[in-house]
């Protein structure tokens, strides 16, 4: 049974006319709502990965929840069809469960407030944030174990629940829940944030309703989302072909040794609508690489990726949802059935932008980018200092951006939105360890006319004994590239002991002891090419030679050979005609060597043994 | 007799408002920007407003100067070229910067990413490293160091830089390769993290020392040019210049930290709003300065504008106190457009700029601006005062009528419609600096200056709820005045990361005395006495844990008096304002700053004579302009002839040398004792 929602003034809202003026000042002041929510969050949240690196998520929508503002589509619809209670003034809405939500929300890390707002009587919309917490219990510090089977391992879940009931405020319920988590106090101070942010937009709105009238005010959300549909529909019309394009890529293992998993997706255009079919992704592991993806997200994506290639001028919200058909076949990767793992989702997450790009490019190359939002690298470093006191580091990494149509993809760059770096001063002020390197590592981007950003080498020394967890993607399956660009450099994690002992670890890791003394290297993938690199200008490798973006060895892909860090215009000419004339013609993706290359040569290349072929048992 | 000049250089024109401090009469002066080389302008207005006062330059006392020099040099990517030496393994800090990439999701497709300010090849890494205890782990090798000095010097670097990781608690290494830098590099201006920013986050800190850098070669021929071109014209007097944070420093210390000075233009015109209320005995007041391409706005409280830590300048953020000060993308060039998908009306940020302009100016614009909105809807008459300058309404109506047919409305409407956005944008930065920083825009004055200031002031106080909307006396010159008016001041800041519980009270305050010490002794290097200066300490407190730090002031006497309690507990209130709670968590005191500041200037504001209550004294004519709908009549009046306590009733407009004020129907403007348009709801 649907949410009941109580109003005690049961009028519904009158449609009436909006001139464009108003229309346009009401959105710009629903967008502002939606960053006074971000700074709210960012200013009084506690824990590095909100307060420093943003991993937390607004979101306003009218009263049937549809959202007008925000980044990751509403989970307000899947939300009240699911929740078998009540709505009402003074409610505000606690969850964490994604199972309790059809996916809404992807990994029990992310706490979600949802603050239905009331004016006189009326539900007039729902503003909402979630944010990732940094632990709530479970097996391992950071409550994102790789290797969990079930999703009881994952630490507290919580059902949508009411932290405020008509008012009321549940204490007991949030001493509960704050006693499963090992970060207590950046848990509280991030909830009080999140809530925080909420009640902000909630003024706001109520203000603009005041301001303009609520039947103004509900009918300008009505014609913001429609005049997205309107836009949408036009460039699904000149942009999506009938004929059905097909794009696969991989997740390169489970963190149980078993790998690569494939996400398949097909796409065309049916009766002015586009179909997005999962069918042929892989089945669902019994590891916790699963995500449990909400139709509506995926919507969302397919929008804003629509958008940020073919439009960047259209601010979008949900209104177009009725255009985009998502097909995700049950018990696969993207549906895992009850009670599968899900912390491990955030290479699924990353991948599916890597997918949607390939998929929407393939017809249009020239707004095609290369891959390269592959993941989002984690490390995890906890024990107990030589004081007694705890410690407990989660720290997102970044790789490198994929070329692109404009330009070179930036170096040890976010693919994520508002994401930064924690600066190292403050690591090593706040933690026991030293960042003795903090650089990009040549020639790690792929080549080409645009090459691919380059990914990162982080070295950690620990000063501490404790554990370590990691979670990475991109060592095995490369990022590809585009239009004649190269695939990226893969992710690679090298743990060098206090006595220079060298041991390559897993780019998936749970609960791995180190000592005081030891090192890690942490390096992510490099962004795959854009464009063929033999037509990139040769002095602008000589310039990334002394910028140390590239080496020597590195030009001689872009058959630009330097001596001395001066190109050698003769040899490179030369060269490059000789690889012109070896190479076979280009093609729209490349890939790298086929999987089963991949697998032969994978210690080699890794220093890690191949992933073994998925099994797939019968689950649920 | 005591002559300030204050002087501000804009884009297009040089303003200068010259100030007898003994009688509070001025004189003011705008006379064309000469972008080649400012001094030229500066100079012909030097000349033309002493002639205006009978005076001559040598009677001028102190020269007071605002400046956008190291603003563009920044922005347009003008600066010196700087080298950089960092920490073996953060060759890459400029590089990586800190890995943000704006936009939403998928923002990264189109984000065209900024060069960095040190170019890579120019970034260079020696060995050494503190801790963040500060204390060696390991030592600096001078061979290599002379080694990395000497490639920098031969590759042709024009100012050095040096950030290390940690420095912020200890200098040692970073002062050995300036000492060895000074040697192998003598000509080469020499920045050193630790000095210029003692605070933690090796980002933000080595950006803030390579902007430094970058503008000083900039700032230095800037300013010495100046001063010789005054010297020579006559001017004996001390030069200085407004700093972002709305504070004078010396022109000599200019040279040395322009970073300070990058939000100079902008800070110019929130001390003169400061002065205005001062005068008229407003002391909440927000800003709302309107150009061509942007509009600023600040927040005064009790005559004290809000400062921040931060000054952005185009894509950078470096760390040098400022007023808090937004810009948003709308002014009187702003183009107004409907894109083909939406069908939405969008005003800016694209500018139509100085050239070509509004379409009504005839300079060959042709997109329609917000002034050509103003033109049609008769807020800005065609014939501004003395005739010398003409609009052109007719092109004004055919620009919009473009926006109305996209649109499907009339042309009034279409018009009007392009002054309501422009005016909701203001309304959205205003709402920035009042509603999101806790405080009520209802207790507020709403102050528009700038050329175009006082034609929205009254709309956005109307949706602001901010009353008065004042038109200042001299809107145009507002921030020359500000240049004036202002008084000396210098800060030093220090990163001190402790929490409140484990901190002794009296190591604080050593910390703070010494470092107030070093503050006053550069005012008194300045030649101002030591019974003048006032001295300040700001701490800035946090829970323990989160990010943002709020500032807190307190005066030397209070914090012995009353112990660091009274801090934490106005931070607590603080907090509770900001963000509705408050927390059991520690607190922790994250940065020292010490502030001093030269002796105020009490500067009284001329008054006029009381008004004989016949406003047709300054009555020009009567007048048509749209409003509620319909075109309605209206009058133009001279703003030279009104008096103190007339009563303007909307709708009217007033006009000036080098601006024009609406007064809304609905609404009267009453004249001030010295000159300042209140209007209020009537």
């Amino acid at each position: 049974m649907p949410a009941q929602i109580i109003q005690a003034n049961e009028t519904p809202f009158a449609t009436v006319a909006v001139d464009p003026v108003t229309l346009d000042i009401i959105e710009n002041a629903l967008r502002n709502a939606r960053i006074e929510m971000d700074a709210t969050l960012v200013r009084t949240a506690m824990s590095p990965g909100i307060r420093e690196q943003g991993d937390a998520f607004p979101l306003i929508a009218d009263y049937q929840g549809r959202m007008i503002v925000g980044q990751f589509g509403s989970y307000i619809g899947p939300f009240l069809e699911g929740f078998e209670g009540t709505v009402e003034d003074g409610d505000l809405i606690f969850l964490s469960d994604p199972y309790s939500v059809g996916g809404a929300i992807s990994h029990c890390n992310d706490w979600l407030v949802l603050l239905p707002v009331f004016k006189d009587g009326r539900l007039i919309a729902y503003t909402s944030m979630f944010g990732h917490q940094s632990d709530i219990g479970g097996m391992v510090p950071g409550s994102m174990p790789i290797h969990a089977t079930s999703i009881f391992q994952e630490g507290v879940r919580i059902p949508p629940v009411k932290i405020w009931k008509k008012g009321v405020y549940n204490e007991d319920l949030i001493k509960l829940v704050m006693h499963q988590s090992r970060t207590a106090d950046w848990c509280k101070a991030d909830l009080n944030a999140l809530i925080a942010s909420c009640r902000v937009a909630a003024a706001r709105v109520v203000e603009m309703a005041a301001r303009f009238g609520d039947d103004m005010f509900t009918s300008a959300t009505d014609l913001l989302l429609e005049r997205n549909y309107r836009a949408m529909k036009h460039l699904i019309e000149t942009s999506i072909g009938e004929d059905k394009v097909s794009f696969e890529d991989y997740i390169c293992d489970d963190g149980m040794g078993y790998g690569p998993y494939k996400i398949k997706c097909t796409m065309w255009r049916e009766n002015g609508r586009v179909v997005l079919d999962f069918d042929g992704t892989d089945p669902q592991s019994k590891a916790s690489i699963n995500m449990f993806l909400n139709e509506n997200m995926m919507r969302m994506f397919f929008g804003i990726y629509m958008i940020m290639i073919f439009d960047p001028q259209i601010l979008f919200n949900d209104g177009y949802y009725d255009l985009i058909d998502v097909r995700i076949p049950e018990g696969s990767l993207l549906k895992p059935k009850f009670p599968a793992a899900l912390s491990g989702r955030t290479h699924v997450l990353g991948r599916l932008f890597d997918i949607l790009g390939g998929l929407l490019g393939q017809k249009t190359p020239e707004f095609l980018n290369a891959a390269g939002f592959s993941s989002s690298p984690h490390l995890f470093y906890a024990g107990t200092d030589k004081n007694g006191k705890w410690f407990q580091l989660f720290q997102i990494g970044f790789g490198g951006i994929p070329g692109r149509p404009m330009g070179d993809g930036p170096d040890g760059h976010s693919l994520f939105p508002g994401f930064t770096n924690v600066p190292n001063e403050f690591l090593e002020r706040y933690f026991p360890l030293i960042i003795e390197r903090y650089e990009t590592v040549a020639d790690s981007g792929g080549a080409g006319l645009h090459r691919g950003g380059n990914g990162i080498d982080m070295v950690y020394r620990f000063l501490e004994d404790g554990v370590i967890a990691i979670h990475d993607d991109r060592w095995f399956v490369p990022p590809w590239g585009v239009n004649g660009g190269e695939p990226g450099a893969r992710a690679r994690k090298v743990l060098v002991k206090k006595d220079g002992t060298e041991i390559v670890v897993g780019n998936k890791l749970e609960d791995y002891p180190v000592e005081a003394g030891d090192r890690l290297h942490f390096i992510t993938w490099g962004g795959g090419g854009w464009g063929d690199p033999l037509d990139r200008d040769p002095a602008l490798l000589a310039k990334e030679l002394t910028q140390g973006l590239v080496t020597e060895k590195g030009a001689l892909r872009y058959g630009v050979v330097l001596v001395d860090g001066a190109v050698d215009a003769a040899a490179t000419e030369t060269l490059r005609a000789k690889m012109r004339a070896e190479r076979g013609p280009i093609e729209t993706f490349n890939f790298g060597p086929d999987l089963e290359t991949l697998r032969a040569n994978c210690l080699a290349e890794t220093g890690l043994p191949a992933p073994q072929a998925p099994k797939w048992g019968t689950v649920g | 007799m005591t002559y300030r000049l204050g002087v501000d250089v804009g884009g297009t024109f040089t303003d200068l408002l010259l100030f007898d401090q003994t009688s509070g009469k001025f004189w003011r002066h705008k006379t064309p920007s000469t972008p080649h080389d400012s001094s030229e302008g500066i100079l012909n207005g030097v000349t033309a407003i002493c002639e205006k006062a009978g005076i001559s330059p040598s009677d001028v006392e102190f020269f007071l100067h605002g400046t956008t020099v190291a603003t563009n040099a920044v922005l347009e990517g003008k600066g010196a070229r700087v080298g950089l030496i960092t920490t073996q393994g953060y060759r890459q800090v400029m590089q990586i910067a800190r890995s943000f990439v704006p936009g939403g999701l998928a923002g990264w497709i189109v984000w065209p990413k900024p060069e960095p300010l040190a170019a890579l090849q120019d970034t260079l890494e020696i060995a050494g490293r503190m801790d963040a205890d500060g204390v060696e782990i390991s030592p600096i090798d001078d061979a290599e160091i002379r080694a990395v000095l000497t490639q920098l010097r031969d590759a042709g670097v024009q100012a050095l830089t040096v950030s290390l990781v940690n420095a912020y608690l200890n200098g040692a290494h970073e002062k050995r390769v300036g000492e060895l830098a000074a040697e192998i590099m003598p000509d080469v201006p020499v920045s050193l993290s630790h000095e210029v920013l003692p605070e933690m986050q090796e980002y933000e800190r080595t950006l803030t020392t390579v902007a430094n850098a970058s503008v000083r070669p900039v700032m230095r021929r800037y300013v010495r040019n100046l001063r010789d071109k005054l010297r020579g014209a006559g001017m004996a007097g001390s030069l200085s210049l407004l700093r972002s944070d709305g504070g004078l420093m010396s022109s000599e210390k200019s040279e040395e930290h322009p970073v300070s000075l990058l939000m100079s233009g902008p800070a110019g015109g929130v001390t003169g709003a400061i002065w205005v209320g001062k005068n008229s005995g407003i002391r909440n007041i927000l800003t709302l300065d309107v150009g061509g391409t942007s509009t600023d706005v600040a927040l005064i409280e009790g005559l004290e504008a809000r400062r921040q830590r931060d000054t952005e300048v185009g894509h950078l953020k470096v760390r040098a106190s400022a007023l808090d000060v937004k810009t948003v993308g709308a002014g009187g060039g702003s183009i107004a457009y409907v894109p083909e998908l939406t069908k939405a009306l969008r005003v800016g940020p694209q500018s139509a700029g100085a050239v070509p302009g509004p379409v009504a100016y005839q300079k060959g614009g042709t997109l329609p601006t917000v002034t050509d909105a103003n033109v049609v809807l008769g807020y800005l008459p065609e014939n501004l005062l003395g005739g010398t300058f003409q609009l052109d309404r007719e092109g004004a109506k055919k620009a919009v009528q473009t926006i109305a047919d996209a649109l499907g409305i009339g042309l009034m409407e279409a018009a009007r419609g392009i002054i309501d956005i422009v005016n909701e944008n203001m309304f959205g930065a205003l709402r920035m600096i009042s509603v999101q920083q806790g405080y009520d825009p209802r207790d507020f004055a709403l102050m528009g200056f700038g050329g175009a200031g006082p034609l929205h002031v009254n709309a956005v106080a109307r949706l602001m709820g901010s009353w008065p909307a004042v038109s200042p006396v001299s809107p145009g010159v507002l921030c020359a005045l500000g240049d004036a008016t202002t008084r000396m001041r210098t800060e030093t800041a220090r990163s001190f990361s402790k929490r409140v519980a484990d901190t002794a009270e009296e190591d604080v305050i050593a910390v703070l005395d010494e470092m107030a010490r070093q503050t006053r002794a550069e005012l008194l290097a300045e030649g101002i006495n030591e019974a003048d200066i006032t001295s300040q300490f700001e701490l800035d407190v946090r829970y323990e844990g989160q990010a943002f730090e709020v500032p807190l002031s307190i005066d030397p006497e209070t914090l012995r008096r009353d112990g660091l309690k009274a801090v934490t507990d106005r931070f607590d209130a603080e907090h509770l304002r900001l963000f509705t709670f408050n927390m059991d968590s520690a607190h922790e005191l994250v940065n020292l700053r010490a502030v001093a500041m030269g002796p105020a200037l009490d500067l009284p504001a001329p008054e006029l004579p009381a008004s004989d209550g016949n406003l047709d004294r300054a009555k020009i004519r009567d007048h048509q302009l749209w409003a509620d709908g319909a075109m309605v009549p209206a009058a133009i009046y001279d703003r030279a002839l009104l008096q103190s306590g007339d009563v303007i009733p909307g709708p009217a407009i007033v006009v000036e040398m080098d601006s024009t004020t609406l007064i809304e129907a609905g609404c009267n403007g009453t004249v001030d004792h010295v000159g300042n348009i209140l209007i209020n709801l009537a």
